[in-house]
């Protein structure tokens, strides 16, 4: 595969040099390259918004590191949990006192892991609590929601729960709304061809070319079903089905609806299924608030796109319009 | 025969582990290649070779009780995915409960093995019968629990825990993985090691032998 990249066993180092010279407003923990936060992370009495996760999904988790949102991530090999220590340091480097939320998705590597990290953050004398996202409807079935992965929700419970802390919320206030946000969350993704792993050399997995696979995972877990490609009209059909019935979302209802390219497919071909998906919820009658459309949370150079949405209320629609500012996600103007 | 070891001088114990890991690198990433993604052995030297360096640096050879849990900590620092959280737990577990000890008998070896076992239950969530290293912990436990019960001495049960190990690890060549990554493949990942379950046989394996040497 003709790729942009020096040492495929070293891309991850090699792409946080890049971040770090494009972006002064983020550094790198003095003993751990692996942990990446505000330059002026902490911020005393705010409560620290950390995250983290394999690396492949730019600009998730790290782009998502800015004023008014996430304060530090840890980043992770190509799709592989980062490491406890590295999660650790993430959640010492945003303690500025008044505790820390680690707000990231369902995996168990990456569940273990924030395990054992919170574990040294309590013998560190810190207070740390955590919202597992799984708004992935594809993931397990209705009633076994614990079992479902994270996607590109995680993004909106980052914002909101980060709008939150800004507000000088206390821990508490913020994992509730974490939490309301999470559950309020549902996503499916589609995907149209695989992707490669540098180091690996050979795909993840693999869709036939003409083919789609509907409900596929961030990493090409599984999805429900594998057809024929159809017409993005179609495709929205069956993606806002999907999403609409499983809260459920109702007449009337006000909502946040982000969909993200997996890499590779173009901005043209995500709004093209934007057109549809805002057509499709208006005949439901429900009312998009808050639309978010581009490469947010991404697979390599996968093909296909993903679909989240998040059903307000008062308090959130404020927090997701709470200005913001970092390379993933950018709102209103950011205060300093 | 002693019937219990003093851990201030017993910290080798830990680099005959280190040692057991980066003799089976090789063999280790064999097993794992089969229905992994074949990095298991690479990953395990890399974070055990890490600890040998931090204990040989240190001014004096540290006690048992502080080599696991240096142990541990460069698990948990080195290896990311599953293997790290689920080693440091095991190693942070022995070190959590053997601090403040002079002397370990029988009876809190027996109490370190089950906190262990119970630190990467709480992390790993996995049970006997997923094709995990959990297929060689819970029956190790288990016999060396049972074993103790019954009245045998330190050598003994710390031999009934290798053997019930050794059974436990090759019941995972007939299973089907239905956590971790190798779940993805199914009924495909039937008829080969767990890699997991192979290390921790290896080192419970190494574990008992160089506490037994310290007996006699």
């Amino acid at each position: 595969m003709n790729r942009v990249i020096n040492d495929p066993d070293r891309v991850v180092e090699d792409m946080l040099k890049g971040i770090l010279r494009a972006h002064p407003e983020l550094k790198a923990a003095a003993d751990n390259a692996r942990v990446i936060s505000r330059r002026t992370a902490p911020q005393a009495g705010k409560v620290g918004i950390v995250t983290g996760g394999g690396s492949g999904h730019e600009p998730a988790f790290l782009g998502y590191v800015g004023e008014n949102l996430v304060d530090a991530v840890a980043v992770g090999e190509i799709f592989s949990s980062p490491t406890a220590k590295s999660f650790f340091g993430a959640m010492q480097a945003a303690d500025g006192g008044a505790g820390v939320a680690c707000l990231y998705g369902n995996y168990a590597g990456d569940n273990m892991n924030v395990k054992m990290a919170i574990k040294m953050a309590e013998r560190a004398g810190m207070s740390v609590r955590t919202v597992v996202a799984n708004d992935d409807v594809a993931s397990a079935a209705k009633g076994d929601e614990a079992k479902r992965r994270g996607v590109a929700g995680e993004i909106l419970m980052w914002k909101t729960a980060a709008a939150c802390a800004a507000h000088g919320a206390t821990l508490d206030e913020v994992i509730a709304v974490a939490q309301k946000t999470i559950q309020r969350t549902r996503s499916i993704g589609i995907g149209l061809s695989s992707c490669t792993i540098p180091a690996v050399g050979k795909a993840n997995f693999s869709i036939a070319d003409g083919q789609m696979e509907v409900g596929i995972g961030h990493h090409g877990e599984p999805g429900i079903e594998v057809s024929d490609i159809v017409p993005a009209t179609q495709m929205a059909k069956a993606m806002v089905d999907a999403v609409l019935e499983d809260l459920p979302f109702a007449r009337g209802d006000r909502v946040a609806v982000l969909i993200s390219g997996l890499g590779a497919t173009p901005l043209m071909e995500q709004y093209i299924l934007y057109a549809s998906v805002a057509e499709l919820l208006a005949e439901a009658g429900v009312t998009v608030a808050v639309p978010l459309v581009g490469n947010f949370f991404t697979s390599l150079e996968m093909m296909g796109v993903t679909l989240s949405v998040l059903q307000l209320d008062d308090e959130l629609e404020a927090l997701m319009r709470h200005p913001c500012s970092a390379i993933g996600l950018t709102v209103g103007a950011a205060q300093g | 025969m002693a019937n219990d070891i003093e851990l201030h001088g017993a910290g080798q114990v830990v680099l005959d582990l280190i040692e057991t890991i980066n003799e089976n690198r090789a063999y280790l990433s064999e097993i794992d290649g089969a229905i992994g993604d074949g990095d298991h052995g690479i990953n395990m030297s890399k974070g055990f070779t890490q600890c040998r360096d931090a204990l040989l640096a240190a001014p004096q050879p540290p006690g048992l009780a502080e080599s696991f849990d240096t142990l541990a900590m460069t698990l948990l620092d080195g290896i990311g995915g599953s293997m790290g959280p689920l080693y440091g737990s095991i190693f942070m577990a022995f070190g959590e409960k053997l601090a403040g000890h002079e002397r370990m008998d029988a009876r809190l070896f027996g109490d370190a093995l089950a906190q262990a076992v119970d630190a990467v239950h709480t992390v790993g969530e996995a049970k006997v019968g997923d094709k995990t290293l959990m297929d060689t912990l819970v029956p190790a436990r288990d016999a060396y629990l049972a074993s103790l019960a019954a009245g045998a001495d330190f050598s003994a049960a710390l031999a009934a825990m290798v053997a019930a190990a050794e059974t436990g690890w090759q019941t995972t060549r007939a299973l089907q993985a239905r956590v971790g990554r190798a779940a993805r493949l199914g009924e495909r990942s039937i008829g080969a090691l767990d890699a997991g379950a192979t290390s921790s046989f290896l080192l419970l394996r190494t574990l008992a032998s160089s506490l037994h040497s310290r007996l006699q």
